[in-house]
């Protein structure tokens, strides 16, 4: 039975839309998870030294023992985002002949060998490893691995018991954020009171076990409770958000692209991969620090120029190179509807001159590492109005890949072609380059004048430009419906 | 007042599509019936401009409509669920399509009092998105949303499938009242014989691309139609 159940599972992978992408995009998806793991276990073989390093006198399994607590907890919740009970392809077999317990016990095994179980062997391996080089005792360590991996089950079989509550996200949540702050206050240390239970997992061999046995006893929790729940209206039905109605009345002052606006903004806010593209435009603002702090960057001023048009543009890259292709499901309702291309174009151009307004606006504070950082950012910001809007729109009519919305948004490369590569050189390259030359050639402050009034110029032909593209969408437009439409990309 | 010419539309060698001459006049109820692969959906979406024609033309009230994009504000369609916008809640919806053909909230909620049975309690007020309604209530939202800003031309695409008996029976009388306002031009395809019939004033079989029968209903269309598709 397993076996006919596994032999499915590998034809479902090798079989899936997401394997029949194009041969560059593998490549590409495959190169990361490798470089992933590769660091991963880079991190786990280094750890000894580094922790030897900082902690001189203590052992490193200590030291590890110690952080225990919080990379159970992190990790916890990290599968909360990243992962969900494997429940919906089971439907098919409800109606055959299958016991209902090898349905449970195949979803449950199945997902203890998720990627994500094995994630954490691939750091905690190499390490293991390391140690056994150092003279630690080869059968403590063996079953201080096992009983790793025992954790990492526990972990997995529980976020199955937690399966998307809410409520249970912010009590890890805010247990990471008490713990921490405990320990940084010094009021009590939890480092410390965890490390003996962790400690001893390694010290004595036997205690391995407990571990393990929690693990079957979780597995055994989620088995009783999943065997009774393999119904169609129970556990297999996915669940339905309860819609938040909202007029937005202010979106009419834009008169007719009033609509539109109102529209983008509800698609961004109510489905999940878009939602995380704002939160992830959000972060990027912290992106220049990595650069800033460090001093050989400090000379670097085209670096500068590219973290500039990154940081105000980010939401402008992520949002807009898939335009129109986030309105792809519904494309031939927006072109068979009394619509307005022009206005349509123009809503999405303002959403995006309102995220570069505010990205800036938010690295504003870069001004502490001198004036020039936030002249840099400032034309930066006006070339992303002026130029790099109207850019992307254009290449956007170049689209052919439908998204699905309501997808999981991590590792998610649907849309994604040739066209998001080609974009973007000229959006981000070219105000290097022309930086670059002025920089050098003349000076800083005349640089930091050509960006900006190449930004004010576009923005001046903002109308005869937008007319470009309004044209270049109608040409395209036939390609565009018949992309949309077919599902598997 | 819809004309068509000389229409063809071809993928590669094969012609999926080819009409020499269609003609339908303004105010009449038009049922398209064949079997799968018969053309209907090619029309339609010809008739929209989602494809492009291979050769001829169709004209919608003067306006020639791979060319010109005035026949939009007098056109409304509900094809499949690709028309449907998933993350807005129907009312949302209806009021976005209203924005759209140029009524207003008032405008529209008047409209959708009319048609308060049609829903049965399922579309209105349920806090639902339209992706997690079921598909007869996500056809029935459609429906509904091509009635909105009083359009001259309306294009339902297989209307009944997927709809449960009593809300066929009541859409039959919609479509009825609206092919009984003398500037309305309904346009229905369907493979439910019984429907058409019933419905439309004029019946179209289309069979493989071409039109083999033009037919002004009578009592005895159901018995020819039946006949036709029987042999």
């Amino acid at each position: 039975m397993f076996k006919l159940f596994t032999g499915l599972q590998w034809k479902s992978f090798f079989r899936s839309s997401t394997f029949g992408k194009s041969l560059g995009i593998k490549i590409l998806m495959g190169f990361f998870g490798v470089m992933m793991l590769f660091y991963l276990a880079a991190a786990g073989g280094g750890m000894y030294f580094i922790l030897k390093k900082i902690f001189p006198n203590q052992s490193p399994m200590w030291t590890i023992s110690q952080y225990f607590i919080y990379w159970i907890l992190i990790e916890l919740l990290l599968r909360y985002f990243m992962q969900k009970l494997p429940v919906m392809d089971i439907k098919p077999f409800l109606t055959t002949p299958v016991k209902k317990s090898a349905i449970a016990h195949y979803i449950l095994g199945r997902s203890g060998v998720s990627i994500y179980n094995l994630l954490a062997l691939f750091f905690f391996v190499p390490f293991a490893i390391v140690l056994l080089f150092h003279g630690y005792p080869a059968l403590n360590v063996l079953l201080w691995i096992v009983a790793v991996f025992a954790i990492v089950l526990c972990v997995n079989y529980i976020n199955l018991l937690i399966n998307k509550n809410d409520k249970a996200l912010i009590t890890i949540g805010s247990l990471i954020v008490i713990g921490y702050a405990l320990d940084y206050f010094q009021v009590f240390d939890v480092k410390v009171f965890f490390a003996p239970m962790f400690h001893a997992l390694y010290a004595y061999p036997l205690a391995a076990l407990v571990p393990v046995g929690f693990a079957a006893l979780i597995y055994y929790i989620n088995y009783k409770y999943l065997r009774t729940k393999i119904y169609l209206d129970a556990t297999l039905k996915p669940k339905t958000v309860k819609a938040n109605t909202s007029d937005m009345a202010w979106a009419k002052k834009f008169g007719e692209m009033g609509p539109f606006l109102q529209l983008d903004l509800k698609m961004i806010w109510r489905n999940k991969r878009t939602k995380s593209q704002v939160f992830i435009s959000l972060l990027f603002v912290f992106y220049g620090l990595i650069f800033y702090t460090q001093d050989i960057y400090s000379d670097m001023i085209p670096m500068k120029v590219f973290l500039g048009v990154f940081m105000t543009g980010i939401f402008l890259s992520n949002f807009g190179q898939f335009i129109p292709a986030w309105d792809s499901s519904y494309y031939s309702m927006m072109m068979s509807q009394n619509i307005p291309l022009r206005k349509y174009l123009e809503s999405k151009a303002t959403l995006i001159s309102v995220s570069v307004v505010v990205m800036f606006l938010l690295t504003i504070p870069y001004l502490y590492f001198g004036w020039e950082a936030l002249a840099i950012n400032f034309a930066c910001a006006l070339y992303n109005l002026g130029v790099n809007i109207p850019v992307i729109l254009f290449f956007g009519s170049f689209n052919k890949k439908r998204i699905e919305l309501d997808q999981s948004p991590f590792g998610n490369m649907q849309g994604t072609s040739a066209t998001q590569f080609l974009i973007m050189l000229p959006v981000l390259i070219a105000p290097i380059v022309l930086f670059s030359i002025f920089y050098y050639a003349i000076s800083f402050e005349a640089a930091i004048i050509v960006l900006s009034v190449l930004g004010v110029i576009g923005f001046a032909l903002k109308n005869y430009l937008l007319n470009l593209v309004t044209e270049q969408y109608r040409k395209k437009k036939y390609g565009m419906i018949a992309g949309f439409k077919e599902k598997a990309s | 007042m819809i004309i068509t010419e000389k229409l063809t539309k071809k993928y590669g060698k094969q012609t999926v599509l080819s009409i020499e001459h269609l003609e339908i006049p303004k105010g009449q109820s038009f049922g398209l019936v064949g079997n799968n692969g018969a053309g209907k959906t090619t029309f339609f979406s010809l008739l929209l401009d989602l494809i492009q024609p291979s050769s001829g033309h169709i004209t919608s009230n003067g306006v020639q409509v791979n060319t010109s994009e005035e026949w939009k504000p007098f056109t409304s369609s509900f094809i499949d669920e690709s028309f449907l916008i998933g993350y807005l809640t129907p009312e949302e919806y209806f009021y976005f399509i209203g924005d759209l053909r140029g009524a207003n909230k008032a405008d529209v909620n008047a409209l959708l009092a009319q048609f308060q049975d049609f829903f049965h309690g399922e579309i209105l007020g349920q806090k639902k998105y339209l992706r997690d309604l079921s598909k007869g209530n996500q056809k029935k939202a459609g429906i509904v949303a091509s009635f909105i800003g009083n359009p001259e031309v309306v294009i339902l695409d297989e209307p009944f499938a997927n709809l449960d008996p009593t809300t066929q029976i009541r859409l039959k009388g919609i479509i009825k009242d609206l092919a009984a306002k003398d500037n309305v031009t309904v346009l229905v395809s369907s493979h439910d014989l019984i429907h058409v019939t019933e419905v439309c004033e004029r019946i179209v079989v289309l069979n493989k691309g071409e039109v083999v029968k033009d037919i002004q209903t009578s009592t005895e269309t159901l018995k020819e139609l039946e006949a036709f598709f029987a042999g």
